[in-house]
């Protein structure tokens, strides 16, 4: 039990996200049903994100990419949103019996994604040792440092939160906070701004 | 050897020397793609000169660039064989993430198409 770890900010993090006009939250209720099949639930789940969210930009034709921006939305949105479900639920304490959010902000050029989960002090430990190692390095070098690292090694790395970063330019902020409803667990809060 | 699942199929042509993947492809992580892995390396196996056509693949997660980073490293460190990605300038992630796998092997022949 650590009831009086301080709250460890990182990157970009905001307590109070500005104010916007759309925006989503899903909420996955903490349960018992295999992972398999929850697995599949939250890959539907960023693809319907994807989806809502494209919906408020034009289709039409793009002057430098054969991507309109209605399509490059729902891409981005549904890669970013699987990502940082995958992460919640591969992190996520279930014994807390606490549920998994995300919640989408959209503004006029942005969008904002706010995902909590809890988890184990000793996960939340690791986690903020990569998030120092990665705030203190030169982003390019590093990720390709992890990607050779990833495909010698065949361990994860944390490709997601580099992919994220580096190939979709998205900034994250992160928040870690003892958890007052779960003594010995961790919450974790992270926001990922996109810009569209 | 080919991989047809309800979201995603795998499937290698052996007389084109070309593995198709197609569909959406989030396996729950990178364990998970050892049987996807398998038809690539026998794909390696089985000729010197392999395509990889990724245009029908519309949705990779980040455990799948993973694996693909370590397949295009086993290629690189045999030395021998020559590969070519095929990609589709219309899905997001590939105009995203594949130029990467390019700087692991710079041999490595990456072609856009459209579909």
């Amino acid at each position: 039990m650590n009831q009086t770890m301080p709250i460890q900010v990182y990157g970009d993090f905001l307590d109070a996200i500005p104010p916007c006009e759309e925006y989503l939250t899903l909420n996955f209720s903490p349960n018992s049903a295999p992972r398999k099949r929850r697995w599949s639930n939250y890959g539907l789940s960023a693809d319907f994100l994807g989806d809502y969210f494209a919906a408020f930009f034009p289709g039409d034709a793009a002057l430098d990419s054969p991507i309109n921006q209605r399509d490059t939305v729902k891409a981005a949105v549904s890669y970013i949103a699987n990502e940082l479900l995958e992460n919640a639920v591969k992190y996520n304490e279930d014994s807390a019996g606490l549920p998994i959010s995300i919640a989408l902000h959209l503004y006029a050029s942005q969008i904002i994604f706010r995902v909590a989960n809890y988890t184990e002090e000793k996960l939340a430990d690791k986690y903020q040792q990569f998030i120092r190692e990665l705030l203190g390095a030169d982003l390019d070098v590093y990720y390709m440092q992890q990607l050779e690292k990833t495909a010698s090694c065949g361990e994860s790395s944390c490709m997601g939160i580099l992919t994220m970063m580096n190939d979709y330019a998205a900034r994250f902020g992160w928040k870690f906070e003892a958890s007052a409803q779960s003594p010995g667990t961790i919450r974790v809060e992270v926001l990922v701004y996109l810009d569209v | 050897m080919d991989i047809q699942a309800d979201d995603y199929s795998i499937q290698y042509d052996a007389n084109a020397a070309t593995v198709y993947f197609r569909g959406f492809l989030r396996l729950d992580g990178i364990e998970k793609y050892q049987p996807v892995m398998d038809v690539l390396l026998n794909a390696i196996i089985c000729s010197t000169q392999v395509t990889v056509d990724l245009r029908d693949l519309e949705f990779l997660n980040s455990s799948g660039i993973s694996m693909l980073s370590m397949f295009v490293v086993k290629v690189r460190d045999r030395g021998d064989t020559s590969l070519t990605l095929v990609g589709s300038d219309k899905i997001l992630w590939q105009t995203k993430s594949l130029k990467n796998l390019q700087r692991l092997m710079p041999s490595l022949i990456l072609k856009f198409d459209s579909p």
